[in-house]
């Protein structure tokens, strides 16, 4: 589920559709830069209530599920 | 007794930087910088000084607001990037304008403006004052590493600066202020002392881009927030916010969680920059004298920067 969202997230943001966002692309390939990272991490915050610290191995929506799943496992 | 803007007023120095001209400097292009960032031109300094660009902002507030130097009764400076650490701007300035009044600085970055209406509210509450000079001014150039293309792009020189007199315009501000340099940093020289044992930083401004983006925009959010509920408003009563001009990434991502749309943003910052202090009484001159404004109007102000501390402050024009 936190996977899925990420990916719809992101299919709007870059204008494409979900199947062409391969869960461990990089953001940089997929050409989401440093400060669209920052914005996507806001707004997974305000969808499942947790807080990320930014870090340079949140580069792949695999990364940035891993890490909202082991915090949501934690609350 | 509380206060009411007077008049405003603004100088940028002569020298126009291009993006096509950053290009030249370091490894960057006009598209990129336009698309992460939003600027397309800067102002920069050649011979002009701080102080230079905060006397002509000053001199043209005063001649907008219809008052003259003598009857000043405090000038309030900021700035992170000022000619001196003492004297003050304000103090230059005071003497270059022909008053006479108490002068001094505060730093609050690139939130200053609005901790100077603050601060010069207080005067006024305390009736020790009937007319104040505020300004923001920034030789930012001065600070700004240009071998590094991540900030060098995005600053900008220049001065704003307001009038004000007793009214009652100035309606609501919130002040926070989560201390630390670890995001926001702009080092001093350590000096020459033979006794200091410490190594110091390249005295230019350094900026985590991402936690700076993050403090950015949910300090906008939660500053206008707060000032609206506090004020029982609603974003609808809002004519414009006027926010510091440091990304229009920000702006427009602040835009969107609150639910206030763009064209209500007084945006400049393609051909300013970030000029930290005087960003936002550049951009509150410019919406002022373009005629959008009408009396009445409320206006809310709403900045953020090293500190860290953010600032958003509820006008009613």
């Amino acid at each position: 589920m936190v996977q899925e969202k990420i990916i719809e997230m992101l299919a709007e943001k870059l204008e494409c559709e979900t199947s062409e966002i391969a869960p461990d692309t990089t953001f940089a390939e997929l050409g989401i830069d440093s400060l669209d990272v920052a914005e996507l991490v806001m707004n997974l915050e305000d969808e499942f209530g947790v807080s990320l610290e930014m870090d340079a191995s949140l580069n792949t929506v695999a990364a940035v599920t891993a890490k909202i799943e082991e915090l949501k496992a934690e609350v | 007794m509380n206060f009411r803007i007077l008049g405003t007023g603004m100088c940028v120095p002569q020298k126009i930087i291009t993006n096509d001209d950053m290009a030249t400097i370091v490894d960057t292009n006009d598209e990129w910088i336009r698309q992460r960032v939003g600027i397309a031109q800067r102002h920069v300094c050649t011979t002009e000084s701080a102080a230079d660009l905060a006397v002509g902002a000053a001199q043209s507030a005063l001649e907008n607001a219809g008052v003259r130097a003598e009857e000043l009764d405090m000038i309030l400076s900021a700035t992170v990037s000022g000619d001196n650490i003492s004297p003050s701007i304000a103090c230059m300035v005071q003497s270059r304008i022909g008053a006479t009044c108490p002068a001094y600085e505060i730093n609050a970055a690139c939130a200053a403006f609005i901790f100077l209406l603050e601060t010069a509210a207080g005067y006024f509450a305390r009736g020790k004052a009937k007319k104040i000079l505020i300004i923001g001014a920034e030789r930012l150039s001065g600070i700004t590493d240009y071998s590094d293309r991540g900030t060098c792009v995005i600053f900008g020189d220049g001065a704003g600066a307001a009038v004000l007199g007793e009214g009652d315009g100035y309606r609501d501000c919130v002040l926070h202020v989560t201390g630390g340099d670890d995001v926001l940093h702009i080092p001093r020289s350590v000096g020459a002392s033979p006794f200091y044992q410490n190594e110091g930083f390249p005295p230019y401004i350094r900026m985590k881009g991402q936690e700076t983006f993050r403090y950015a925009v949910s300090s906008i959010t939660s500053d206008v927030n707060e000032l609206l509920t506090r004020n029982n408003l609603t974003k609808d009563d809002i004519a414009f916010v006027v926010p510091h001009q440091a990304n229009i990434r920000i702006i427009e991502f602040a835009s969107r969680k609150l639910g206030i749309p763009m064209d209500k943003f007084v945006v400049n910052i393609d051909r300013y920059g970030n000029t930290s202090s005087a960003s936002i009484p550049i951009a509150l001159d410019e919406l002022a004298r373009s005629g959008r404004l009408k009396q009445g109007d409320n206006i809310i102000l709403t900045a953020f920067g090293a500190g860290l501390a953010s600032a958003a402050c509820l006008i009613k024009w």
